[in-house]
């Protein structure tokens, strides 16, 4: 395991906690991985096995771990702005973005907005846009329906869910993911997991894309993920098997030769 | 004490049990008859014109998408009691300000019914049950938020007389607000909310010169909750708080015998047993206080308080003074008994009827209630010094122990 750099950086009104692992390389970028609603990502190795190569550096969202969250952040638009200045304080240049769900809704809207320093992009199960039709379900309603259904939604195996079991856990653990999914509702319960605007705004984007989707994803079907892709100019579209709306827990191995392959 | 009928406008025709899985939020609407609950409509209203006649006030709800109450706004059924009732106090618990997008339109409709009544009106703002964000798509994490927010606003509305002023607050921004007609009382209508085991917001409601209103709340956690508020405001320096800023409605019904007394409570207990909903559809995340969602996340919190007491029965709620049944005399006794449990309260709304009970048992209830028990207990309670209806009956009602009590109370 690699030594693991923390640092807090001031933004706008909010300290955003900034997690860097791996040795920053002059010819390779950084990447940044921007986790999904449950967080799930900082704990998988694939974040150590990157680190091999390039340095990793990891945004905590607003309310999550040490970052702050200030009243007046209200909307993912709001936190992509935060996101993007510290890019600037810290002079990253070259950066390949890794987001997961709602942090792929994140480095959307951040490469909407600005590619100045992002040379790729890697959107995994990525939310934030509308495509279908004011009837149209684009994303399952996580809320509605029981626990058990919202795990089969997300997982193919519900088996590999980090968080199937929480009988054993303690009173701070549970309160961690208490917070977390109270800080998702507040930025996704409407509109539902998107920014209206975003799906225009993505034409701005004008690094290469590789948009990657579980097969087997119920959150968010397939034909969402390939709307994704085919919204970004160039984008390519790639399906992983036996995986869900996080093909990078449920099927490590298979993720990881993709994104290596694409990232170089 | 002021007493207070309530029917929550129930439709008691449901399919079997085991056929669905909750009364709120998805049970589809073909269940419901038009032909059949045009008549149930008319029934609850009756109901309330008869508690006029008898001298008791009215309280009135709202719920959306559920069987358990068939009022998806209050100001309707409340600006026909205005005309239909002549002196019953009107409260309404409440509107709920978290889930309306416009609190300005809810200014101006209370302050409608508080005219057209003559100045009867009790006004409730609520942040409104967990189910309904689902029907009024309103963020949960925002609600206690836009409550207040609401309040605060609609005062402003109801106090101000000259011409409009503009407001972009938080949650809500308004341009030229200007409320046509402001209310009849001066300087407004009494405020209510309702709580749960948020002890904060009782706090807040009461510190505003607010009632607060609890609802099917054993005895322990009423008194709990009623002395925690008198604590604060003794901490704090406050006044101590009369009787008339607390609220609570159990279940009640009132027989010439138990056994029939029993068998009216059994019609008024549907509400407790047919009160179902999915878990998810009580606790999105960000309206309970993180700590007790953080039970629900985990799997240890499956249905609280709610189920538990579902499960208990008509005794269990007996014991707790959640349902208040009996003879006259048993019932007097019971509602005094609970008084002074929770050290006292200026408002008992009772829950005369639900389910599938008829007008003429409701109205036999009602009846034995508001002759037989409300003599002996309407003395109880001391009565808040400020404005209002309330305060000018209290100058005009016989000095009793219990005023003393509260004088030197305050």
């Amino acid at each position: 395991m690699r030594e693991i750099r923390r640092q807090i950086v001031k933004t706008l009104g909010a300290r955003i906690e900034v997690v860097r692992q791996g040795k920053a390389r002059a010819n390779r970028g950084p990447v940044l991985v921007l986790h999904s609603e449950d967080a799930y990502e900082s704990e998988l190795p694939l974040i150590d096995e990157l680190a091999e190569k390039r340095e990793v550096i990891q945004f905590r969202m607003p309310g999550y771990g040490k970052s702050s969250l200030p009243d007046w952040l209200r909307t993912i638009d709001d936190i992509s702005y935060l996101y993007l200045d510290i890019l600037g304080q810290l002079d990253l240049k070259k950066v390949s973005v890794l987001g997961f769900s709602v942090g792929g809704w994140i480095a959307a809207e951040m490469a909407s907005k600005s590619c100045e320093r992002l040379q790729k992009l890697v959107l995994t199960g990525a939310l934030g846009v509308k495509f279908g039709g004011a009837y149209a379900r684009d994303i399952e309603d996580i809320y509605y329906h029981p626990k058990e259904k919202v795990q089969a939604l997300k997982f193919h195996d519900v088996a590999k869910d980090p968080l199937a079991d929480m009988t054993g856990y303690s009173q701070r653990q549970a309160m961690t993911v208490a917070r977390q999914r109270e800080i998702i509702a507040k930025f996704c319960w409407d509109p539902y997991f998107h920014n209206p605007a975003l799906k225009m705004r993505m034409a701005g984007i004008s690094v290469p894309a590789l948009v990657v989707w579980g097969a087997n994803d119920g959150m968010t079907l397939p034909k969402y993920g390939r709307a994704y892709a085919k919204h970004i100019n160039g984008a390519r579209f790639t399906l992983i098997p036996r995986a869900g709306h996080y093909p990078h827990v449920e099927q490590p191995g298979a993720f990881k030769r993709k994104i290596e392959k694409f990232l170089g | 004490m002021e007493l207070y009928h309530f029917t929550e406008f129930p439709w008691p025709y449901l399919p079997p049990d085991d056929t669905f899985s909750s009364m709120r939020v998805n049970l589809p609407n073909r269940v419901y008859d038009p032909v059949v609950g045009a008549e149930l409509y008319h029934s609850y209203l009756d109901q309330y014109v008869l508690a006029d006649e008898l001298g008791l006030n009215c309280m009135i709800n709202e719920h959306h998408q559920t069987a358990t109450c068939l009022s998806p706004s209050g100001p309707l059924q409340m600006a026909i009691l205005a005309r239909e009732t002549k002196n019953a106090r009107l409260c309404i618990l409440g509107n709920p300000l978290a889930n309306l997008s416009d609190p300005i339109r809810c200014a101006e409709e209370m302050a409608m019914i508080d005219n057209l009544s003559r100045g009867r009106l009790e006004c409730g703002f609520v942040r409104g049950v967990p189910y309904e964000l689902f029907s009024s798509n309103r963020n949960p994490t925002e609600t206690a938020e836009r409550l207040w927010e609401s309040i605060d606003l609609i005062i402003k509305a109801w106090t101000s007389h000259d011409g409009p002023f503009n407001y972009e607050g938080k949650w809500i921004h308004k341009r030229q607000v200007n409320v046509w007609p402001r209310p009849y009382q001066q300087p407004h209508p009494g405020i209510w909310t309702t709580g749960g085991s948020d002890l904060g917001h009782a706090c807040r409601t009461i510190e505003r010169g607010f009632t607060f209103a609890m609802f099917l709340t054993p005895a322990d956690r009423l008194a709990e909750m009623f002395n925690g508020v008198r604590d604060h405001c003794r901490v704090k320096g406050l006044p101590a708080p009369a009787d008339d800023r607390f609220a609570f409605m159990p279940l009640v019904a009132v027989g010439e015998t138990e056994k029939e007394a029993r068998k009216m409570i059994e019609g008024v207990f549907w509400y407790v047993t047919h009160n179902k909903a999915e878990l998810q559809f009580r606790a999105p995340p960000g309206y309970m206080e993180t700590a007790l969602y953080a039970k629900v996340v985990t799997g240890q919190f499956t249905g609280g308080r709610t189920d538990a007491i579902r499960t208990k029965g008509i005794d269990f709620f007996r014991d707790n003074h959640v349902a208040i049944y009996g003879t006259p005399d048993s019932v007097v006794k019971q509602i005094k008994s609970l008084y002074h449990k929770v050290g006292g309260f200026g408002h008992l709304i009772a829950m005369l009827h639900a389910g599938d009970m008829s007008y003429e048992l409701t109205a036999k209830s009602m009846t034995l209630f508001a002759k037989e028990v409300m003599p002996k207990i309407k003395h109880l309670g001391s009565v808040s010094t400020g404005f209002g209806p309330l305060a000018e009956r209290k100058k005009a009602r016989p000095k009793t122990k219990t005023r003393k009590k509260a004088k030197s109370r305050a």
